[in-house]
Order: C-alpha cells, then structure tokens, then sequence
C-alpha cells in the first residue's frame, strides 16, 4: 500500500505539474488578447489585429496542449484517488461539474471563432470572441481554484457516519473565504507567465532585429503587464495568502519558513538548508524580527514554530516545501527588480536603447513558469499530509484495489509521453516565433493566412 | 431527484457519443476516403473547428457522474484503471495530430500524424464500445462496491471477467462500424468532389454490413446479460426505443441510398442515442452491474449524492446546460455548409 501511494502521489503531482505550465499561458494571454483585440476595434489599427492574431496562434497552441494534458486530471480524481472521490464528490463533484458546463464549452466554442471566424463574422464578433475566451479561461481558474481552497481550506460541509462529505451550502463553497485571496493571487501568477513571454518574444525580436514594431507592440504591453503583475504578485496578493496560512495552518507556515521553535520576535530565514536529523537551519541568512513583522505587523509577535504542533501533523517533506516556498519568493524579487525598471525605461521612452534591460526580459522568460510551480509546489506540499485540511489524510484517499504495479506503470507512460509532448511543444512554438507575426502576402494585397488544419 | 440526474448524466455522454462519434468516424476512414493532401486537410477542417467541444461533452459527462453519483464513478474509475489511462493516451495523441498535422510541410511529418490520427481514432471507437460491453455485462464488484478488472482472463463472460472478452469485444467492433459509418455520412454532408464520392459510398456499403453485427450483438445480448429485459417487461412503453432505433437505421440506409447525405447523417445520429437509451432504459436504476452478487450492484440510490447536493445542482444544471446547448447550436449554425477548397485560406 505504502508504494502504491507514492506512486499515486508522484504521478498526480507529475501530471499537474505539466498540466498547468499550458493554462498558466492561456490564462495569461487571453487578458492580453483581449487588450489587444480592444485596441485593434477601438483605433481601427491593423497593427493591432496582426499582433493579436500572432498571439491567438500561441494561445491556440498552447491550449491544445492544455486541454489534452487536462483530460487526465478529471479522470485521475477516479483511477487514482478513488476513495477520495467517494468521500468528498458531493462536496468538489459540485464545482468541478460547474467547470465543465461553464467554461470548458465556452472556451472551446470561441476559440473556433477566434481562429476560423473572423473574415466570416467580422471584427466586432472576433472581438467579442476573444472576450468569451478571456472570461472561459479564467471562469475555468475559478472553479479549480474552488475546489482547492476547500481542500485547502474546508467550508459549507457536514462529514455523516460513513466518512463521506456532504455539502451544506453551495453558496457558502465557491464564496470560501480562502478562495479570495488564492485566487488573486493564482490569476495574478498567470497574468505575469503571460506578460513575460509576450515580453520575451518582444525583446527577442527586437535583439535580433526583425519585425521591430511587433517588437516594440510587445515590449511596451507585457513589459507594464508584467510590472504590474510583479507587483500584485507580492503585495497584497502574496502577503495575505501567507497571513492566512498562518492563521489556518500554521503548521504549515512554520514549515515554508523553516521555523522550528516557537520564538517571539521571530527572523525570516533568507538562505539556509533546513536539517531534520537536528532540527535546525543549517547556513542560515536571517532578517531579525523579519518573520514577526510580516504575519502579525508586530516585532516581538510570538510565531508557534514546529515545535508546537504534533509530528504527525507536520508536512510530510518539510525540506523540499521550505525550497519551494523561498525559490517562489525569491523569484517574485527578481521579478520586480527587472520587469518595474523596464517599466520607469519605458514610461521614460529609454526601454528600446537599453540593451541590457531588453537582455534581462528575455532570459527571465521561463522564470515566471518555475516561480508558478514552485507556488503551487508550496501551496500543495503544505496542505500535507491532508487531502482536505485537517479531516481527511492522502493516505486514506487512493484507489482500493489499484496496485503500485499498476500506477508504476502508467507514471512511467505518462512521463514518456509528457516527454513527447514537451519536445512537441517548444519545436511548435519555436516555429511560430520564427515565422513571426507579419501576414504574408500571396502576391496580391490582401494577407493570407493559411487554416491551421 | 436521483432519477433525473441519471438521465441528465447518460444525456450528456450519449451527446458525447454523437458528436465526438463523428470525428472518430472521421478518423477511422480518413486513409482510405482522403488520399491526397489537399483531401486530408479539407477533412480535417470539417472538424477542426468542432473537434474540441466535442470532446468536452465527455469532460462535462463525467464531471456530472462525479458529482451526482461520486460512489459509482470512484468505483468505475478506478476499476478500469488501466483501460482508462490508455484511453487518456488515445485522446492526447489523437488531439495532437489534429493540431499538429498540418503546421508543418514535410514529407515525414504529414503522414507520421495522419497514421497516428486514423489508429487512435480506430482504438478510440473499439475501446468506448467495449466499455458500454463492459456496462452491460457487469463487473466483478466486491462487498464494498469496487473492483478491478485485467484487460483479459478467459475471453468469455463470467463472474471473474476481463474488459475484453468475446462480448465486449464484439461491441467494440459494432462501435466502431457504427462510428465509421456516421463519420462518413458527416464527411459526405462536409465534401464536395472525389472525397464526397469515396466518403458517400463508403458509408453506402458500410450500412448493409452492420446489420448482420448488430443482429449478433443483439442475439448475444439476451444470455450475457438478462437482467437488462426487466423494465421492458414492467414498462413496455419502453420498446418504443428499439423501435425508434430500427425505423432510424431503416431511414439512414433508404437516404444513403438516395444519396441524401444529411438526411442519413441526421438518421445515424437518432441511431446512437436510440441506442444508448435501449441500453440506459434497461440498466436504470443500476450504474454498474456486479457479476459477483446482484445485491453488491451500484444504482443511484446506494451511489448518489446527498439530497441537497442534487437539488442545488438543479440551479446551475438549469443555467447551464441551455447556454451550453446554445453554443453549441451557434458553432454548428456557424460552420454550417460544405468546406471547400478555397476555405483553407481563409480562416482569418
């Protein structure tokens, strides 16, 4: 039973994991799609219009992969996680049914629109396409995120004699006080992917000299996306999330700061290796007080540490949620560091004469995806080791009758096709960056673009 | 309460069937009907834009079982594990092909998804075939109200049952004649030209061979599985199904004949849904058959929600579902029409 549940367990993060680097994306883009799209309708600008067909295509591409690799994850709650679907279907069976009439239908309805409707229906239908992608994708985020906050954070439900969930208040679930603050926080996450690689494209094209006013189109929206989005990430979106994990797991908390004594007056630990032969951190780089400050706004505020809670309620892999929790943070540091400067470059018109800045945008490309799984890494690792918080453990959840043989061998075949589809993936969107956002005229005046099937 | 909720979940999955049916049908005979490239692409854009939302019937049919009936779909999930995850597998390569296959221009490239298309699309009908087999003929479920299934044990039906034996194995293959047939009236109702031609007459001969597979099906059906005549005894208003299936099947053939692609491709669509309710009106109240112990059976009364789940359910169900009808009518109105040659260069 034990391997089969590290099984259970490692494909299911595999699988999110992968998952989520595509919709992190679209989410993303459809607000800066739907930026574009306004544009081009308000200013009657083509400029505008080739921008966003440009990234519809990115997003197109982006989302097939999202929605193949997201099939799996409905399906693995049953295959995989069986006895927690008996248990708490009542209750998360509600919202992620309400995903699925809500915003998958609309997200693929209009997508079809975006790519095949615009010569048939007009710039008007195009447009109001692109917001019906926008609010799918992000109505499709919603509900997600509803149902993790209740795992997260359980409301609205009473448990009955057999162990199983039942909801009390439908309301009371997709209104979760936790849901708030996650949510933002997420959306904010997929505003910043989106933003970013919108940037890096720009600043790669702009490096290298080709399709120069695409570049600047794409520099000057994801570079104030991207600040903006920087920002939020941190405050207030981030510090609430914490202050909540403080309040409603602060076991948790104590794990992603590494803090295994209660102290009064607390330091947050910078750098340091966490040691759990001895308990402590080992190199540490500490701001005094730091810890105290943030969760309670107070110096000499007590943080109950490790210490105060019993073994068996810690997370259950203390060390890799602690290096989660700070490569997030760190992260979102170097991301305001490089995306507000950009920002002050380009308010003051010096973005496009600064190379270095321009340089620093594109490499920090494939950073916003890492800071993101490392945010859910943290968000997951310290929901451990309860599947909903506090009431029912991940032990007790998996499927009864399915072996370790059989869940090894379906992670290996997930990792080798996840693999494929990786490969496939960055070979695709190379391709689409090379080919590069001007329409391409077949003598005459009109641009053609070729279907994509 | 639960009854509605029984018809709302196998609804959604027999739409799914339809809808997703078609391109898997598409995919099936796509070797043989579209032999030139220009053929491949123009019947991949006869589903290109629809492909997608098809598939979501199935996301969204399963999320309704999750939630109306969590005991049953933990229970069928798990059970058939295996099967399940290769059908995962099935999906992702086959919506990959679609969306990769015409991006780039290489001799290798093309036809490497075309055979990758076609084979999982062909696996795909077998196997969602072989699953509804496998809802009829009962799984071995225990006390608690799981099983697990291997793919196979002795090939033939029995208390211990694989998920192939012969009787799945053979619904399987009635699957995918059906869906082969109605993806080709689909392609015959999208085409014009050669691909009309080859697409029309495949679906012409391929109706004359499943009569004699569905009268197999149906001979086999009554010893696999008797159970499924008790509401036809109590309510005999129920034959009404089978008839309606018969008289579709009869109209389909007489419009292939005449050459009226859509009126066939309408009547093959009232064909599945007549049959997937023969088999819902025989399995209510059941959700999963034991071939253990009659009384282990999950219905959906041991395997429903609580009362109040399915009653707010009623709420968004009830907004839900007309805006998704909605879309989907406007995407079908929309795309309406054949596709054309000229049509691939011009999608924005």
């Amino acid at each position: 039973m034990e391997t089969a549940l590290f099984y259970d367990r490692l494909q299911f993060a595999f699988t999110i994991t992968f998952h989520y680097l595509f919709p992190q994306l679209t989410m993303g883009l459809a607000l800066l799609i739907l930026y574009l799209k306004s544009r081009a309708l308000w200013t009657n600008d083509e400029h505008f219009n080739n921008a966003a067909r440009f990234w519809i295509k990115i997003f197109a591409l982006s989302f097939a992969f999202g929605v193949v690799t997201g099939i799996p994850m409905e399906f693995q709650f049953g295959t995989n996680w069986a006895k927690f679907s008996e248990l708490t279907g009542g209750v998360i069976g509600q919202t992620l049914a309400m995903e699925g009439l809500f915003a998958f239908f609309l997200e693929s309805s209009f997508l079809g629109f975006l790519l095949f409707g615009e010569k048939k229906f007009g710039p008007r239908v195009h447009w109001m396409a692109s917001l019906m992608l926008f609010l799918g994708s992000w109505l499709s985020g919603y509900f997600i995120m509803a149902t993790n906050a209740w795992m997260q954070h359980p409301v609205a439900y009473t448990v009955a004699e057999d162990g199983i969930f039942h909801l009390t208040s439908l309301w009371g679930l997709l209104t979760n006080s936790w849901l708030v603050w996650q949510y933002a926080h997420n959306m904010t996450a997929a505003v910043a992917t989106g933003s970013f690689v919108m940037a890096g494209v720009g600043a790669f094209y702009f490096l290298s000299n080709r399709h120069t006013d695409y570049a600047k189109t794409f520099l000057r929206t994801g570079v104030t996306a991207g600040a903006i989005a920087s920002l939020l990430l941190v405050f207030p979106t981030g510090h609430e999330n914490a202050k909540q994990v403080f309040e409603h797991q602060p076991v948790t908390g104590a794990a992603f700061e590494g803090l295994f004594q209660t102290e009064r007056g607390a330091g947050m630990v910078l750098v340091g290796q966490p040691n759990m032969e001895t308990l402590t951190i080992d190199n540490p780089i500490t701001i005094p007080w730091g810890l105290s400050l943030l969760v309670y706004d107070e110096l000499w505020a007590e943080v109950k540490g490790l210490d105060a809670f019993p073994r068996d309620e810690w997370p259950d892999n203390i060390p890799l949620l602690y290096y989660s929790y700070h490569i997030m943070a760190g992260l979102g540091t170097i991301f305001i560091a490089i995306m507000v400067p950009a920002m002050l470059l380009l308010w003051h018109g010096k973005l496009f004469k600064t190379k270095l800045v321009l340089w620093g945008i594109l490499l920090i490309t494939p950073f916003p995806y890492i800071a993101t799984t490392a945010g859910w890494m943290t968000a997951e690792l310290g929901r451990q080791p309860w599947l909903v918080y506090g009431l029912l453990r991940t032990s007790e959840g998996i499927s009864p009758l399915v072996h370790s043989g059989n869940v090894l061998f379906t992670l290996i075949g997930f990792v080798g096709m996840y693999f494929l589809l990786g490969i496939l993936f960055l070979f695709m969107f190379a391709e689409t960056v090379s080919h590069g956002p001007e329409p391409q005229n077949a003598g005459g005046d009109a641009p053609v673009v070729h279907s994509p099937y | 309460m639960e009854t509605f909720w029984f018809v709302a979940v196998a609804l959604m999955l027999a739409v799914y069937i339809v809808l997703d049916g078609f391109d898997f049908g598409t995919g099936i005979i796509y070797m043989f009907v579209a032999q030139t490239d220009e053929e491949r692409r123009l019947t991949l854009n006869a589903i290109g834009p629809v492909w997608n939302g098809n598939e979501v019937w199935l996301l969204a049919g399963g999320g309704l079982l999750f939630f109306a009936f969590p005991k049953a779909y933990a229970s069928g999930f798990s059970g058939f594990y295996l099967a399940l995850i290769l059908v995962l597998w099935l999906l992702m390569l086959r919506g990959i092909a679609i969306e990769l296959r015409s991006h780039l221009d290489h001799p290798l490239w093309r036809p490497l998804w075309d055979v990758t298309f076609s084979v999982s699309s062909l696996l795909l009908a077998v196997v969602f075939g072989a699953a509804i087999g496998n809802l009829v003929r009962g799984v071995p479920l225990n006390a608690e109200g799981y099983f697990h299934t291997p793919f196979w044990t002795s090939f033939l039906p029995g208390p211990e049952p694989g998920i192939l034996d012969l009787y799945t194995v053979s619904t399987g293959i009635l699957s995918a004649t059906v869906l082969s047939i109605h993806g080709a009236y689909y392609l015959a109702m999208k085409t014009e030209g050669d691909l009309y031609q080859r697409a029309h007459r495949f679906a012409k001969v391929g109706g004359w061979v499943l009569i004699p597979i569905i009268l197999l099906n149906l001979l086999s059906l009554k010893n696999v599985q008797p159970i499924l005549s008790a509401n036809y005894s109590a309510y005999p208003i129920g034959y009404t199904i089978p008839l309606a299936a018969a008289v579709a099947l009869g109209l389909m053939l007489y419009f292939g004949q005449k050459g009226r692609d859509t009126a066939a491709f309408f009547a093959s669509c009232l064909f599945i849904l007549a049959g997937i309710g023969i088999t819902a009106w025989g399995y209510y109240p059941n959700l999963l058959i034991s071939t253990t112990n009659q009384s282990y059976n999950l219905t959906i009364y041991n395997s429903a929600t609580s009362a109040y789940g399915l009653q707010v359910g009623l709420i968004w169900f009830g907004i839900g579902f007309p805006l998704v009808l909605a879309y989907t009518i406007f995407m079908y109105r929309s795309f309406w029409g054949k596709v054309t040659p000229a049509s691939l260069h011009e999608s924005y």
